[in-house]
């Protein structure tokens, strides 16, 4: 039996399933909840204040960068085995493409916006 | 006779049917009676040619797993008063049926085989004899108890949709065996057995539905084994990766 080079895409994947299982709450609690709800001023979430919180500072970007591409990791693994599940057995290599793939340039596409900010 | 209950069950004889049929049985209820109770009535009282089968009567040797109505179930722990209506017993889903109720154990077997399941000591570190048992500690124990009350009863397979989808996975039972002997302090065989648990076919294919252990009889927790076990292979993934030069663990 051929030894797995799965550790890789399933280690992303969990990593991004805790992040998200931490802090998906929290972001739904501030953003759906409190601020739509007037439980915290409709200005904590301004755009000038998120822009300066982001801008110049590396630290949230790199923790910005870490959550999100493990999101989409957690995603990318998660769709793959789901189609592969469905019945899609036959074109799994083409799947795994796809989804990490997808991953991958959503990957590099946050990291330029990041950069620019 | 009182009450009744109906049994519509599985048929399937190589030698006269082309393909398999339902037969439906009607058997005393009491509300003590088990349904493998009801399946052995159909077999002293009603139809002797009724193939199945069953040992011990009391959830330990394994024997009498079925699908009840659709769901893998130890026939000597499922009780009649639990069910209304008709109820359907098939062979475990997954296995190849051989006759009736009695299915092809082979694939299993070999894949518990795969996996070692005994413990091993590295060449030269063997205790003689006179020098008395490897002493374990209470907390050692329990790292892998809960693992050891598997009875091979293969529900758990015939609960997996990765098994139903593909019966190259080695599978639920097999993996939370090799992680029991992986977790006895008195093993230092893990090496050996990761060629089959840390391979595509071992724990890689399990996406984690969680049926096995929903199924399983003894609370062995399977999914929870192989997650343990995912965890355990991909710090070695990296390890090997990140320092080739490092000793193996």
């Amino acid at each position: 039996m051929a030894k797995s080079n799965e550790p890789i895409p399933w280690s992303l994947f969990s990593a991004g399933g805790m992040l998200s299982a931490i802090l998906l709450p929290i972001l739904i609690v501030i953003t759906g909840i409190l601020v739509p709800f007037g439980f915290a001023p409709l200005e904590s979430l301004g755009f000038d204040r998120v822009h300066a919180a982001v801008s110049g500072n590396l630290l949230v970007k790199l923790i910005l960068f870490g959550f999100i591409f493990l999101s989409f990791f957690h995603w990318a693994h998660r769709f793959r085995f789901a189609l592969v599940d469905m019945g899609l057995r036959k074109i799994k290599g083409l799947i795994g493409f796809a989804c990490y793939g997808s991953a991958l340039a959503g990957t590099v596409i946050t990291a330029a916006l990041l950069w620019r900010i | 006779m009182d009450k009744t209950m109906e049994l519509e069950i599985f048929r399937y004889r190589p030698e006269q049917d082309s393909e398999p049929t339902f037969q439906t049985y009607e058997v005393p209820f009491h509300t003590e009676w088990v349904i493998l109770d009801a399946v052995n009535y159909i077999k002293d009282e009603i139809d002797g040619t009724l193939s199945y089968r069953w040992s011990c009567r009391m959830g330990v040797c394994g024997s009498c797993g079925m699908m009840v109505n659709g769901v893998p179930k130890l026939t000597c722990a499922a009780f009649l008063k639990d069910y209304t209506g008709k109820i359907r017993i098939e062979p475990l889903e997954g296995f190849p049926v051989e006759r009736d109720l009695i299915f092809s154990m082979d694939d299993f077997i070999a894949k518990l085989k795969s996996v070692k399941p005994w413990i091993i000591r590295k060449e030269g570190e063997d205790k003689p004899l006179e020098e008395g048992e490897y002493l374990q500690t209470p907390r050692q124990l329990v790292e892998y108890q809960q693992y050891t009350m598997c009875i091979n009863c293969m529900l758990c397979y015939a609960a997996c949709p990765v098994y139903a989808h593909d019966n190259t996975f080695l599978g639920p039972a097999a993996i939370a065996l090799g992680q029991r002997y992986n977790m006895d302090s008195r093993d230092q065989g893990r090496d050996q057995r990761q060629e089959a648990i840390a391979s595509h076919e071992g724990i890689w294919q399990c996406t984690f539905v969680g049926e096995c252990s929903a199924v399983c009889p003894k609370d062995v927790d399977p999914a929870g084994a192989i997650q343990r076990a995912k965890v355990a292979s991909t710090i070695d993934y990296f390890k090997e990766l990140l320092l080739p030069w490092g000793k193996k663990s």
